[in-house]
């Protein structure tokens, strides 16, 4: 009872000296000694109210990805990195989520009270939903990255934004495709999907039967909020750990076939090479530190918690090592959190820096056993010569930050 | 490895099966409608490689190099084909190539299959047209693309929903098929990366 008292006596007495301040103004000097409040107060506004805003102190931006204009001459959108250096946690916001259209696309504006789904093809029951049909159907909620396949970093990039921004990773909500799959009856013989958008060139993409009734999903929902037009409002399909392109936005149409039907979008991402082709569709181990990276600076010796993502299509992130002498010791990283199934995953690493030159890499392995290369592997492998020879598939090397005596922090790709 | 991937693929014929006669009474939910005939077939633009959906019609180079003018095609990719603002559609200038990958990643040359190049001018082009063009217009525009690239040589020759998905592209069997594809599989046998 007593403490209680108390506690409400010193509010009273804080709530006072609050609105005290206020009332003489911010800018007035504290003749009580007391630490002073914030320099100023941001105005309450219907806007404001109704949506919120980060702060005017916050300025981190997405930025056209590969040295070309986006939007274009057409007033298209093609590729958009995420500010990963500045990111923290695993969810990429909604708003700095990166963004890949398929040589280029409108972002549709579409009114969900009139977008359908429809679903046909070799299945028992086409069958057609509205948005609020699929909402009534049991939905899944589910954390999950998405890399474009154009995420390769090269010697000339000076920022993880450059070398990594392509891919983002956000909470997805929506119903199973194998629920929707399910109730339509896939016919035997039916083992490809084609996933149709509705932009203007009706983006399609084949994706096995195997992949779809395994973990794809239908979101309408992202981050606690709709699913937003540039990332597909209203529907967009998730292919976990598939290249970028499978996640069709804007989802319209999925036919359920007998072949694999080169689409535009199929043959637009078609290899040569047997080797490429698969290792440019399930994407594979991944990591990249985040802190120090590309163009921070250190402000000199002393104690950082390293920090990064890392990421697998192959199922979850089961190891991250850190390297400070450019890979040729390593030690474990922790994982930060919970290491989800094709999900980007937070590791940090406690480090005092000494102030002499170094350079900093991270490797992950995923749950199937999956482990991150450094170039020369890759290449290696291959019997590929040159240092700079090209990572086949997509690229999933690993990424050296070199720090100079000076705190600058410098992309060490050779 | 190989023995359980062996495994799964003879399995899954039968998982899949047995799947389907369980539901095939009755849907769990009973959620969405049965779209109609008519509208399938409205909706439904996806050509596969035997072309099983083209519909009927038919059109010639000699046509079609027409059309490329009339529907402003020439206005985005150049009167040529090539030097103008949208991708180019006719293959690199790097003289006749034994391996036809090295005209570029050029639509009505690289593509395996001349059902790509009919699907994608009839989905998506003109832009801001998009889906106006008549079945004998995209044969048309097709036949012009496939003479510009030197796959068919007659530009009187009728191509039509018979005749286009046997045309021989330079590509047909020089491309690499993506891998099965089963969960928790590595990307590549005996890669470790």
């Amino acid at each position: 009872m007593g403490s209680k008292k108390s506690d409400r006596r010193e509010f009273l007495k804080s709530g006072a000296a609050l609105a005290s301040g206020m009332a003489l103004g911010a800018a007035t000097k504290s003749a009580s000694g007391q630490l002073e409040g914030p320099e100023a107060f941001i105005q309450g506004t219907d806007e404001l109210v109704g949506y919120g805003k980060r702060s005017r102190f916050v300025t981190s931006e997405r930025i056209a990805h590969g040295g070309r204009p986006s939007p274009d001459a057409f007033g298209l959108d093609f590729h958009i990195a995420a500010p990963l250096q500045d990111s923290v946690g695993v969810i990429t916001p909604s708003s700095l989520h990166y963004v890949g259209t398929t040589r280029g696309a409108y972002v549709p504006d579409i009114d969900p009270e009139k977008h359908r789904l429809m679903i046909h093809g070799m299945v028992d029951r086409p069958l057609v939903f509205t948005m609020d049909e699929l909402k009534r159907l049991p939905s899944v909620t589910r954390l999950h990255f998405i890399e474009c396949a154009g995420n390769r970093a090269n010697r000339r990039h000076t920022t993880v934004q450059e070398t990594h921004g392509m891919t983002s990773c956000a909470e997805w909500t929506g119903v199973l495709l194998s629920t929707l799959l399910e109730e339509a009856g896939v016919r035997e013989g039916g083992d490809w999907i084609v996933v149709e958008g509705v932009e203007e060139v009706k983006g399609a993409s084949s994706i096995p039967m195997t992949k779809a009734m395994d973990d794809c999903l239908l979101c309408y929902g992202m981050n606690g909020e709709a699913v937003r037009p540039q990332q597909g409002f209203p529907l967009r399909l998730i292919a976990p750990g598939f290249e970028g392109i499978f996640n069709t936005k804007w989802v319209r149409r999925i036919k359920v076939v007998d072949q694999y039907y080169m689409t535009y979008n199929d043959f637009g991402h078609l290899n040569q090479d047997p080797v490429s082709a698969a290792l440019g569709y399930q994407i594979g181990p991944k990591s990249v530190i985040t802190y120090p990276s590309g163009g921070q600076q250190l402000p000199g010796p002393g104690f950082y918690e390293v920090s990064g993502l890392a990421w697998s299509g192959g199922g979850a992130v089961s190891r991250v090592e850190v390297s400070t002498d450019g890979g040729q010791t390593w030690v474990d990283a922790d994982i930060r959190g919970t290491a989800h199934p094709m999900a980007h995953t937070r590791f940090s690493f406690e480090w005092t820096w000494d102030g002499t030159p170094c350079e900093l890499q991270s490797r992950c392995t995923d749950e199937i056993g999956q482990l991150q290369p450094s170039r020369a592997q890759a290449s290696e492998f291959f019997n590929q010569s040159g240092r700079q020879s090209r990572v086949r598939g997509q690229d999933n090397s690993i990424q050296p930050w070199r720090i100079e005596s000076d705190g600058s922090v410098h992309n060490a790709i050779a | 490895m190989v023995v359980f991937t062996m495994r799964l693929l003879k399995l899954l014929p039968l998982i899949m099966l047995l799947g389907v006669s369980a539901q095939a009474q009755s849907p769990i939910y009973g959620v969405g409608r049965t779209p109609t005939a008519e509208e399938i077939r409205a909706w439904d633009i996806a050509i596969s490689p035997t072309g099983e959906e083209l519909p009927e019609g038919s059109g010639t180079a000699d046509r079609g190099s027409q059309l490329y003018l009339e529907k402003g095609c020439a206005g985005c990719h150049g009167t040529t084909g090539e030097g103008g603002l949208a991708p180019r559609l006719v293959k690199r200038d790097v003289g006749v190539r034994e391996d036809p990958w090295d005209y570029g990643r050029i639509l009505p040359i690289r593509s395996p299959y001349a059902t790509t190049v009919w699907d994608f001018i009839n989905r998506a082009m003109p832009l801001n047209a998009e889906g106006t063009l008549t079945p004998d217009e995209v044969y048309s525009i097709t036949a012009y693309l496939l003479y510009l690239n030197d796959v068919i040589e007659d530009d009187l020759m009728v191509l039509d929903e018979e005749s286009l998905p046997k045309i021989e592209m330079p590509n047909r069997d020089n491309w690499a098929q993506v891998p099965d594809w089963f969960p928790g599989q590595p990307r590549l046998e005996g890669y470790p990366y």
